[in-house]
C-alpha cells in the first residue's frame, strides 16, 4: 500500500512538471505581455523593457522556467503583475478562502440532500417519487450554472425583490450563489446513489439478509448502505475539489471576490505566475483528490488491489 | 359445413402467415429504433431536437429579421405583438437573436464534436489496437489532459486564438477529445479478448480484418452515446465561455454572451436574460434526452 501511494505520488509530481511546463509555454504564446498596455493606453517602449527586465521576463524562456520551478519549490511563486503590491502565494490566501466559504455549504447541501433523493428514488423504483427524482436531476445536471443563477436573479431579485442581485459579506448573500452552484452536483448525487442503490438492492447477499430474517432497516442500513458507498466514493470524492476551486460563473455573476474570476483576468492580464499558481493548484488539488479515491476504494472494498493485482470474485 | 371448414383452414393459414412475417429477421438498426422510440423522454428529446434544428438551421428564412439589423428607434422594448421577445439595447429583434444565437451553438455542438472525434477516435483506435508504446504515449497525454484545468485550458487557447466561431470549435474540440479516445480504447481492450476474436484469429483472419469486420463495429454503439452526449456539453462550453468574454464576440449572435449581456440590466429588462437562458436550457435538456435514450436503445445492458 505504502509503495503503491508513493508511486502515485512519483506520478503526480510528474504530472505537475508537465503541466506547468505545457502552461508555461501556451501563456507565452499569448500575444502582447503583461506589460504592454497601461490605464492610459500603450507604455512606451523604454518602460516596458525596465518592467520585463525587472521581472526577469527579458531572458530566454527556459531560463525563466528552470528558474520559476527553482523558486516555486522553494516556497517562493512570484509576484501577480494584476496586483504587484502582494505575493501569488498571499493573493491566493485572500481570496481562496471565500471560494471555500461558498463551497463548504454547497458540498455539505449537495450530498446530503442528493443522497436522501437517490436513496428515497431508489426505494420507490418506478413511482411518481422516482420519476420526480430522475427527472430532476436530468434537469439539474444539464442546466448551467449561470442560466440557473439567472433565473434565481430574476425570481428572487427582480420579481419577489427579496435579495440584493450580488454583492459579498451578509449572511443572505451566500443563497443564491449556493443554491446555482449545489443543484449540479446534488443532481449527479442523486442520480448515482439512485443507480448504487438499486445496483445492490438487486444482489444475492441482500436477499440472503432478507430470507434470514433480518429487519429492513438492518438490511438498508448495513448491507445496502455500505454497499453503494463504494461507487460512490469513486464517483463522487473527485467533484470536491471541483467546488473548492470555484465556478467562474457563480463567481462573476454574483460579484463574488473569490478565486474564481481569476481564472479569466489572470489570462487577460497575461499574469504568468499567477496563471502557473492557478494550474498548478487545481492541478495538484485533482490529483490529490484521485490518489485519495483510489485509497478509499481499496478500504471500503477489500476484494480491490492496487498496483496491478487482480481483482478476486 | 365445407365452407366453414375452408374458413378455419384460411384462417389458419393467414395466421401462421402473419406470425412468420413477425419473426421475419430485422436489422439491429430496425429494434434499436424501436427501443429509442419506446422511451417516453427519449421521444420528447428527439422533438426538441427537432424543433431546434428547424428553428436554429432554418433561421435565415423563419427569423423576422437577420440577426445584425437593428432599429436604434426601437430599442429596449418589452415583448409585443410586433417583437414576440422585446428587443435589446441596440434594437433588434430579440426573437431573431435569439433564433440565430441557437444555429450558432447548434453549428458550434456538432462541428466540436466533429473535431473531437478526428482527434479522440484515430488515438483511442491506435492505443486500443497496438497497445505497448502507442498505448503508453497515448494515455500520458490523456492523464496530461485531465490533470490541465479544462477550463483555463479553454480559455488560454481562445486568447492565444483570439474570439470566433473557427476557433471556438477549434479549442472546444481540442479540449474534449479525452473521453470519446478512453473509451474507443477501453472497448478495443475488452474486445480483443473476446472469443469470437480469438476463434476469428485461429481460422487465419488478418489483424486488419479482424480490426475492421470484428472490433470497430462492435466498439461502436458506446462511442456513438458517448458522442451524443458530448454535442450538450460543447454547447454548453461554448455558452459558458461567451458567458465569461472569451467565446463569440458581436455581431455574431451567442446565446452565452446575450445572458452576459443581460445581466447588468436584469432588474429592468428582465426578457433579455430570460429568452436565452430558457434557450440554452431547451438545447441542453434535448440533446441529453436524446444521448440517453440512444443510450438505453443501444445497450439494454448498460444503466
Amino acid at each position: 500500500m505504502a509503495r503503491y501511494i508513493i508511486g502515485r505520488l512519483l506520478s503526480l509530481i510528474f504530472v505537475l512538471f508537465a503541466v506547468s511546463l505545457i502552461a508555461f509555454l501556451l501563456m507565452h504564446q499569448v500575444p502582447g505581455g503583461p506589460f504592454s498596455m497601461s490605464d492610459k493606453g500603450p507604455l512606451p517602449a523604454a518602460t516596458q523593457e525596465a518592467m520585463l527586465r525587472k521581472y526577469g521576463l527579458d531572458k530566454p524562456l527556459w531560463v525563466q522556467y528552470t528558474r520559476y520551478i527553482w523558486h516555486a519549490l522553494h516556497g517562493d511563486f512570484g509576484v501577480p503583475f494584476q496586483s504587484p503590491t502582494e505575493t501569488v502565494t498571499g493573493l491566493i490566501m485572500r481570496t481562496w478562502p471565500v471560494t471555500i466559504k461558498i463551497g463548504i455549504p454547497t458540498i455539505a447541501i449537495a450530498y446530503a440532500l442528493g443522497t436522501l433523493f437517490g436513496f428515497i428514488a431508489a426505494l420507490k423504483q418506478n413511482t411518481w417519487v422516482d420519476y420526480t427524482v430522475s427527472f430532476g436531476a436530468t434537469l439539474g445536471m444539464v442546466v448551467p450554472n449561470f442560466v440557473v443563477a439567472i433565473w434565481l436573479l430574476l425570481l428572487f431579485s427582480v420579481y419577489l425583490g427579496w435579495l440584493e442581485p450580488g454583492g459579498w459579506g451578509k449572511p443572505q448573500d451566500y443563497i443564491m450563489p449556493v443554491i446555482a452552484y449545489c443543484l449540479a452536483p446534488m443532481a449527479l448525487v442523486a442520480r448515482y446513489t439512485r443507480t448504487c442503490i438499486l445496483d445492490v438492492l438487486r444482489a444475492d447477499y441482500v436477499r440472503t439478509a432478507r430470507a434470514k430474517g433480518l429487519a429492513e432497516q438492518r438490511v438498508l442500513t448495513w448491507h445496502v448502505g455500505r454497499n453503494a458507498l463504494i461507487p460512490f466514493v469513486t464517483i463522487l470524492l473527485p467533484e470536491i475539489p471541483n467546488i473548492l476551486t470555484g465556478s467562474i460563473f457563480i463567481e462573476s455573476t454574483f460579484r463574488i471576490p473569490g478565486l474564481g474570476r481569476f481564472f479569466v483576468t489572470s489570462t487577460q492580464a497575461r499574469d504568468y505566475p499567477m496563471i502557473l499558481a492557478l494550474v498548478l493548484l487545481v492541478a495538484a488539488f485533482w490529483g490529490l483528490t484521485y490518489i485519495l479515491t483510489d485509497v478509499l476504494y481499496t478500504v471500503l472494498d477489500p476484494r480491490i488491489r492496487l498496483g496491478g493485482g487482480k481483482v478476486a470474485g | 359445413m365445407a365452407t366453414s371448414t375452408s374458413v378455419a383452414r384460411e384462417d389458419l393459414l393467414a395466421g401462421a402467415e402473419a406470425r412468420l412475417r413477425v419473426q421475419a429477421p430485422r436489422s439491429a438498426a430496425y429494434y434499436a429504433m424501436r427501443r429509442y422510440f419506446r422511451q417516453r423522454l427519449a421521444v420528447v428529446g428527439f422533438v426538441i431536437v427537432l424543433f431546434l434544428m428547424v428553428i436554429g438551421f432554418g433561421a435565415p428564412l423563419l427569423a423576422p429579421t437577420g440577426y445584425a439589423d437593428a432599429d436604434l428607434m426601437s430599442a429596449n422594448e418589452y415583448p409585443s405583438w410586433h417583437h414576440p421577445l422585446g428587443t435589446d439595447a441596440i434594437g433588434h429583434d430579440f426573437l431573431s437573436r435569439v433564433m440565430y444565437g441557437t444555429r450558432t451553438s447548434l453549428i458550434v455542438g456538432f462541428s466540436a464534436v466533429a473535431v473531437a472525434c478526428l482527434i479522440g477516435i484515430p488515438l483511442g483506435v491506435a492505443a486500443g489496437l497496438y497497445g505497448g508504446l502507442t498505448d503508453f504515449v497515448v494515455m500520458r497525454l490523456v492523464e496530461i489532459m485531465t490533470a490541465f484545468p479544462g477550463l483555463l485550458f479553454a480559455i488560454f487557447l481562445m486568447t492565444i486564438t483570439g474570439p470566433g466561431v473557427r476557433n471556438i470549435i477549434l479549442v472546444i474540440g481540442i479540449t474534449s477529445w479525452v473521453t470519446i479516445c478512453r473509451l474507443m480504447r477501453a472497448q478495443l481492450l475488452t474486445l480483443r479478448e473476446q472469443e469470437y476474436v480469438t476463434a476469428a484469429r485461429s481460422i487465419g483472419a488478418s489483424e486488419l480484418k479482424i480490426a475492421v469486420r470484428h472490433l470497430l463495429p462492435n466498439a461502436l454503439a458506446p462511442v456513438i452515446v458517448a458522442i451524443t452526449l458530448a454535442i450538450p456539453l460543447a454547447i454548453f462550453a461554448e455558452a459558458g465561455l461567451s458567458y465569461i468574454g472569451v467565446g463569440i464576440n458581436e455581431p455574431t449572435p451567442s446565446l452565452g454572451k446575450m445572458v452576459a449581456d443581460s445581466a447588468p440590466y436584469i432588474r429592468v429588462y428582465w426578457y433579455l436574460g430570460l429568452f436565452p437562458t430558457l434557450a440554452i436550457a431547451l438545447i441542453m435538456l434535448g440533446f441529453t434526452f436524446v444521448g440517453d435514450g440512444l443510450r438505453d436503445a443501444l445497450d439494454p445492458r448498460q444503466m
